[in-house]
Parts: structure tokens; sequence; C-alpha cells
């Protein structure tokens, strides 16, 4: 059984969302970890790029396959939590520790189509 | 099987050689030219060419006698696992038996005598042989003409992609960038759109496994280039709205490109041209019988229909004729069976799919239970022994432990729609016998499984190299020495 966390906001393409005043704190959940593998590239756009909802905005290598990360919202990376590139494993070993992307939204509404903790763990299994 | 990993340098011992021969008769023409007429040494080369060609250090080459050299490529070679020496039910590989006559032909002196720079008119044979294949080619897949330049599939995939947007720019039809691919795909298919600079479009699968035409329908408007697609596809199903898919693609002003990697069940019985696809490419090293698979190199000919035809020639994406070699062997398979037994092979490569599939489906979850072509999957195990505390064991396991009882593994984690995916493709070059005893080994690893899953965690048990750490190598890759 993977973990959820309930004060984290989630998309069906099973990102997770931490929502910090107008910055989003993105990554990746835990089930979609597992079912990851061994995470082996994380591959993210560069600070001052432009994300939006529904598109994606970098890829997940593991030994298994590359699946595309896709931005639960829109706006401006203000981040980019450069450690995942020596440490993909960080991932597999915390993954609502390893944040992947930080987002300047810029369209705080857009947070109301995602999904709640217990909406996500309908989906997560 | 025996470990051996020996270089031969390693086997070298000075003096040791696997010739003899007078030492005058050596180098005749240098014999000649040395004034003393003694053996052509580095000095009696000395003399008869110029300091800058001579070597300044000797050549290091292996001391070895005959028998060395024979025992060391002989162990070496089983050191292999190959369609030669065994079962091979790698999914969307295709991996059928290679006759020994396609290799006869494509070493006949006639054919490796030939040099790519030779005058048009001194190789009319070679040139019949690629015009022959083109023509039974046409003829199996409803096209009008292929090209041979595309080296194998993905580079096909390629072709093709730039040729649908040959077509699509020589009408001033610009917008069209995006190219519809179903979630079930080859991942080259994509691959090869952005490749071709084209955005990719996904289209779901329906719960039977098939492109949903449903879903399709609001992709499709005047930025769409075309759609890509497999018949049968990844999950061995044939897309049977296939007719409905291609008006609904070309009433949008879209081409239909094939992906032929999965075109082995449909020989001679069903053509991507009727289907109404316009490009497409087949894998001859899959369907055609040449090796492959680290053992040979490939061809991915490129067919186009009426609206393609005009622009065949346009992409250069290889030098000369492409492969010969493998085309040769393809037409020689092509004619040896004829046109009444190219009907055979799907059939029965049909039947060994549906044959393995009913007779492992107590032991292994079938997601798609329907009637399969020439491949089906199964998401791993029914009961992978997993216990309070205790791993289950994995389609990994499973493919590794195939590894101990001789057989190679299926391809697994393909198609992404299933998490613990196993995609098994028997070829209809397999007897009964062997279907048999791959059935009966899957059977005994399902039991071992339910049993103790650490008995597959721990396999391969019985190979020269054990579970190599694909994390590790993929994380730290060392890409020189």
């Amino acid at each position: 059984m993977s973990k959820i966390i309930d004060e984290l906001l989630y998309s069906e393409s099973h990102e997770w969302v931490k929502v910090d005043g107008n910055i989003a704190i993105i990554g990746v959940s835990d089930f979609a970890q597992e079912e990851m593998g061994d995470i082996t590239y994380v591959d993210v756009p560069a600070e001052g790029d432009s994300v939006t909802k529904g598109e994606d905005f970098g890829a997940l290598e593991s030994v298994k396959a590359s699946s595309e990360l896709y931005s639960p919202v829109s706006g401006e990376v203000v981040a980019v939590n450069e450690e995942l590139e020596d440490k993909p494993e960080l991932i597999n070993e915390d993954p609502y520790g390893a944040w992947i992307i930080k987002v300047e939204m810029s369209d705080k509404a857009e947070l109301e189509g995602l999904l709640s903790a217990a909406a996500y763990g309908e989906i997560a299994k | 099987m025996r470990y051996y990993d020996k270089l031969i340098f390693e086997l070298s011992h000075p003096g040791r050689t696997g010739y003899s021969l007078p030492a005058s008769r050596q180098y005749p023409f240098f014999a000649e030219k040395c004034s003393s007429g003694a053996a052509a040494d580095s000095a009696g080369f000395a003399t008869v060419l110029p300091n800058n060609l001579l070597r300044g250090t000797a050549l290091d080459l292996p001391e070895v006698s005959e028998v060395d050299v024979a025992r060391h490529y002989t162990n070496l070679s089983q050191m292999n696992f190959g369609v030669d020496t065994g079962f091979y039910p790698l999914g969307s590989c295709t991996m059928k038996y290679n006759p020994k006559i396609n290799e006869e032909i494509a070493n006949h002196p006639l054919f490796t005598g030939l040099h790519p720079l030779q005058p048009a008119e001194t190789v009319k044979g070679a040139q019949e042989v690629i015009d022959g294949l083109d023509k039974a080619l046409a003829a199996i897949t409803g096209m009008k003409h292929f090209t041979f330049l595309p080296c194998a599939g993905a580079h096909g995939e390629l072709t093709g992609l730039m040729l649908m947007r040959e077509y699509h720019m020589a009408r001033g039809d610009a917008a069209r960038t995006k190219v519809i691919v179903p979630d079930s795909a080859h991942g080259t298919n994509p691959a090869s759109a952005a490749v071709c600079g084209l955005e990719i479009v996904e289209v779901k699968s329906g719960a039977d496994g098939l492109v949903d035409v449903e879903s399709l329908k609001p992709l499709l408007g005047p930025d769409i280039a075309g759609i890509m697609m497999t018949n049968p596809n990844t999950l061995g199903l044939f897309e049977r709205q296939i007719g409905e898919i291609a008006k609904l693609v070309h009433e949008c002003g879209g081409l239909l490109y094939y992906d032929g990697a999965n075109m082995n069940p449909l020989l001679g019985k069903v053509r991507p041209g009727d289907m109404g696809f316009d490009i497409m490419h087949l894998n001859l090293h899959k369907t055609f019988s040449t090796p492959h698979g680290g053992g040979g190199p490939g061809s991915g000919p490129v067919g186009v229909g009426e609206r393609v035809l005009p622009y065949l020639d346009v992409p250069r994406t290889s030098g000369f004729h492409g492969n010969f070699g493998v085309m040769l062997r393809a037409y020689a398979y092509i004619l040896m069976l004829g046109k009444q037994n190219v009907k055979m092979a799907g059939p029965l490569a049909v039947l060994g799919a549906n044959y393995i599939k009913e007779s492992l489906k107590d032991c292994y979850k079938l997601p798609i239970p329907t009637v399969c072509k020439h491949e089906f999957v199964f998401d791993g195990l029914i009961d992978d022994g997993a216990r309070e505390g205790k791993a289950g064991a994995t389609t990994l396991d499973v493919a590794k432990r195939l590894l101990d009882y001789g057989f190679h593994a299926p391809t697994i984690y393909f198609p992404l729609l299933f998490h613990q995916a196993i995609m098994i493709e028997p070829t209809e070059t397999e007897s009964l016998e062997t279907l048999d005893e791959f059935i009966a080994v899957m059977r005994k690893i399902a039991a071992e499984a339910a049993e103790d899953p650490d008995i597959l965690h721990g396999a391969p048990h019985n190979t020269p190299i054990g579970r190599p750490d694909e994390t590790a190598a993929a994380r730290n890759p060392i890409l020189k020495a």
C-alpha cells in the first residue's frame, strides 16, 4: 500500500502539489515511484520556464520506462531541485520530500481541479 | 553453459602459428624486388616502400595455432543465445528461424563481390533483386512502391514521417504539425515523430485494448498530419475499427502510417494498403527472416500508396541502396515460400500464440481474454507468492527464471498499459513439442513462485552472469574505458 499525505493535493497523473502562498511545490507520489521502479534520471525544466496545467514539464526515467511529468498548475518555474540531477534515487527514497520544481502560479483557481488525498487514494491502487 | 571470456590475445604464444609457408614464397612480389631475394622481412619492405609508409613498431597480432582459433571462437559462440540455439519468444520482435538458404544466397560471390561504387550498368542483377523485392512487397502490402534506404524499423518510421511532412508541405498545408499515436504504440513511434519535429498527441485505448474511435474523433482537425498505428497492435489484437479510423483521418486531411513490426500474422491475408494506410515500413529482419537482435543489421523499407507516391524519392536517409544483404535474404525467403506458403506463416503464428495463451491463463493474469493474433500480453502471475512480510515474484523474476530453463525471456514491461506486462510471440517456426515444453516450464515457474518466490528472486542461477545491476548502470554509466 503506497503512502498518501493528507495535506497535499494530487493530479490524476500522480503528481503531488504542496501549496505555499502563491507557490506550488511539485513532486510525484509514492504510488508513482513504486510503479516506475528505480528512477535513473530526472529531466527537469530550467528556472524561468513557463509550465501549463496538463502539459508535460519534464520526465522521469527508470530501468523499466520513461514517463512524462505533467504540470498540475500553470505558471513560472522559480526553483528546480538540483539535487535530483546527481541523486535521482531521492524520489524513490522519499517521494514527498524530493520535490522536483517550484512554480509561481498564474491562476490559483486551477488548484480546485486537483484531487484530495482521499480522492487520489481511489486512483492510486 | 561453461563460462568463457578470454580475448584471443590472451591465448597468444610467441612464435606459434597456424600456417607454414616457404619463406621465399611468402611475398613473391617483394622477394623479386628485394636485391638479395631474401625473405621479405621488415628490412626487405624498407627497400621497396618509402619510410613514411613503414610501421615504427611490430604489428601486435595474436600468435596462435589453428586449434586455438577454432576453440576460441567456438567457445565464444556458445556464450550466445539465438534462434539457432533455442526458443526465443520475444514479443513484437518476430524471432522466427532464419533459413540457411538465405545465407547461402547472400554469401554467393556474385553478390559479395559487388562494390557500391560500381557503374550501374554492371550491377543489373542486384538491381533486379531490388526490383523483384519491391514488386513482392507491394503485392503483399497493397502499397505502390518501396524505398529500401532505411536500415531498420525506427529509421523507416522517420523516413515515413518525413514523407508525410513532405506531402503536406507540397500542398501548402504547413499547419499540420501533430501526429496521433495510440497509448499502446511501440515507443519508437512517438520518438520518431519527435525527431521529425512533430508534436505527439496520444489516443487512449478502450477496455478491449483497441483504439477508441470516440476518443479519436475530438483529436482530429486541421493541425493533424496523420496517425501512426500498429495492426495488430502491441497487445496482439487486430484493430477492427481500422476502416472507420482511416475514413475519419482522411476526412480531416491527415495520412495513416502503418508500423510494420506486427505484419507477420497478416502476410498474404490482409494488406495495410487495403486498410487505408498511406505509408508503412516493414521490418525485413523480423517478418522476412533475417538475423537480428544483435545477430545482424536490419532493413526497414518504406512503402507508399497513391497519395504519397510522388514524394517517395525525397528523403535520402542512407547512402547507396540500404542494407542490400538483408534485402537479398528477405527476397530469398519470399521466393522459397512462394505465394501459397507465405499465407501459412500468419495462421500458424496465430495458432501458436493462442495455444500458449489458453494453456497458461490459469497461472498468469490475462487482461484481455479474447482471441489474439501472433502475440499476447499477460499481466504478471495470478499467485505471485506474496505473503505477510514477503515480496511476491514480479514479471522480471519470471523472465530471469526462464533463463535457467534454457529459454530466452519474452518482452517484459511492455506495453506500458499493464504494469507487469509479459509479451509472448512464438512465431510460426516452433513445433508443438517446443510450445508444450515452454508451457510446462512457465507452469513450473508459476508453481515455484506460489510456493517460494525467493527461488525466482535469486534467478538466474545457471547462467554465467546473474543479474546485472541495471539501476547502477543507468545512474552511473561508464562510457569510456
